[in-house]
């Protein structure tokens, strides 16, 4: 039977990042399909009838969502260039720290980057608290995986991606070269990787996108003040 | 294979699902018991110096901390009685329902326990059924989630059975309704009866203790912030 392989992803989106990284690395060709989640196609909503986000990988038409449940089956499924380690004692670790990653570190930055004043301040502390735990698990190492990019440093792609922009338009440094040599060095190494570079959003669209989506939270925060 | 520790409470419905994988496995284990989250013991705040929580298992010394993580470590850890399903695709589906279990559905359960009588109420239990008709939906056609027995995501969901209706009894309100629900509570009924499982889990009354502490404790910081 043929493969196929479908992505439902937006341009910017950086779960979806994750899931088209991954396929890259192991040479899958895949259908990229492009979604507004400003409205939604039916086909998605179908497909992801619980969350209705996106990535949706659907393979031979069978669909899955969660980006890192996704990861899990590509690598289960395409066994060359492996992502995750052998060990089950690594492997534990590395799912622990992508876990970490999404319900901490991730809504600690972002509300850096939309919080203002005494929040934003707070927030600051709160994101410094996590940020800190990715540069001791740099120790020692290239990449999170090791010496080469794996399943933790896909994880923590939306770092590289987006924590440069969120300080750009906030004009703000997070990620300071005194508290973080390791986690920057990381950075240009991740962008700097051949695969990782050919699927990387432009960096102006970003800058506008997100500048855009604060935008629509200012108004928001003046009112309930 | 090793010395195995968890360190725990009883009332966790997050460290009784590691219990039953361990035992489900036939692993022998230490239990320590962690007696006031309140006072976390060095151990703990050694060992999960991220999270401060339970369950912790501790494998040859080494930490592993998070509740699905850990079931994942002893499935690759232990491979015998196989928790997980062996194709990947209905792998992802099962790993996909824990984490909206692990999620949505215990703290959705919860938020809508610890609200007093009123709108919020009645928004949050109805959020809260929305996500046990996925479920009702899942079990249809299987005596358990695993099949014709029990498998990774039944111990994830495990804690309907008996926590649910702990936190239904505190929380003044009925949720796994049996005729709503046909399927899940006829797969609660079935999961609870099984030796294994019942064996680890905490007394109602003790649980019971447990959760209307916690609730008069939300609420009165609910109070508190008006």
């Amino acid at each position: 039977m043929a493969e196929e392989v479908k992505v439902f992803r937006t341009w910017s989106s950086p779960f979806a990042f994750r899931v088209v990284w991954a396929l890259q690395f192991k040479g899958v060709p895949y259908e990229n399909i492009y979604e507004d989640l400003s409205e939604k196609s039916s086909l998605l909503l179908h497909y992801n009838p619980i969350h209705k986000k996106v990535p949706v990988l659907v393979h031979n038409g069978k669909p899955l969502a969660e980006s890192l449940v996704i990861l899990e089956y590509i690598e289960e499924t395409w066994k060359q260039t492996p992502l995750f380690p052998e060990d089950p004692y690594e492997r534990a670790t590395a799912r622990f720290w992508a876990r970490f990653g999404d319900d901490q570190v991730l809504p600690s930055v972002f509300g850096v980057f939309i919080k203002q004043g005494k929040e934003r301040e707070e927030a600051i502390v709160t994101a410094h608290g996590n940020l800190k735990y990715l540069e001791e698990e740099l120790r020692g190492k290239k990449f999170f995986s090791g010496e080469k990019i794996g399943f933790l440093d896909l994880a923590f792609g939306w770092v590289a991606n987006l924590v440069s922009v969120f300080e750009e338009i906030q004009g703000l440094t997070l990620i300071d070269h005194e508290k973080y040599p390791l986690l920057l060095a990381w950075i240009q190494n991740f962008m700097d990787d051949p695969i990782i570079k050919e699927s990387w959003p432009p960096r102006d669209k970003l800058i506008t996108k997100y500048q855009a989506l604060l935008g629509s939270f200012i108004p928001k925060e003046a009112a309930e003040k | 294979m090793g010395e195995v520790k968890l360190i725990a409470t009883t009332q966790s419905l997050f460290c009784t699902r590691v219990e039953w994988a361990l035992k489900l496995k036939g692993v022998e284990y230490e239990f320590i018991e962690e007696e006031d989250l309140r006072n976390k013991s060095p151990l703990l705040l050694k060992y999960n110096p991220v999270h401060k929580k339970v369950p912790l298992l501790l494998h040859h010394g080494k930490p592993i901390a998070e509740s699905l993580v850990i079931l994942e470590y002893i499935e690759e850890t232990w491979k015998e009685n196989p928790l997980l399903p062996q194709d990947p695709y209905e792998r992802a589906l099962a790993r996909f329902w824990a984490q909206f279990l692990g999620d949505k559905c215990v703290f959705g359960a919860w938020e809508a326990a610890h609200k007093a009588e009123g709108e919020e109420k009645t928004k949050a239990i109805e959020s809260a059924q929305e996500s046990l008709a996925f479920l009702e939906k899942q079990i249809a056609g299987k005596k358990y989630f695993g099949g014709e027995e029990i498998g990774f995501l039944d111990i994830v969901a495990g804690w309907i059975p008996h926590w649910l209706s702990v936190m239904e009894e505190v929380g003044g309100m009925k949720l796994l309704e049996a005729e709503k629900f046909p399927l899940l509570h006829e797969w609660a009924h079935n999961f609870i009866q099984i030796p294994l499982i019942r064996e680890c889990i905490p007394p109602r009354e003790k649980l019971l203790d447990y959760f209307n502490a916690s609730i008069s404790y939300m609420r009165s910081l609910a109070t508190n912030k008006q």
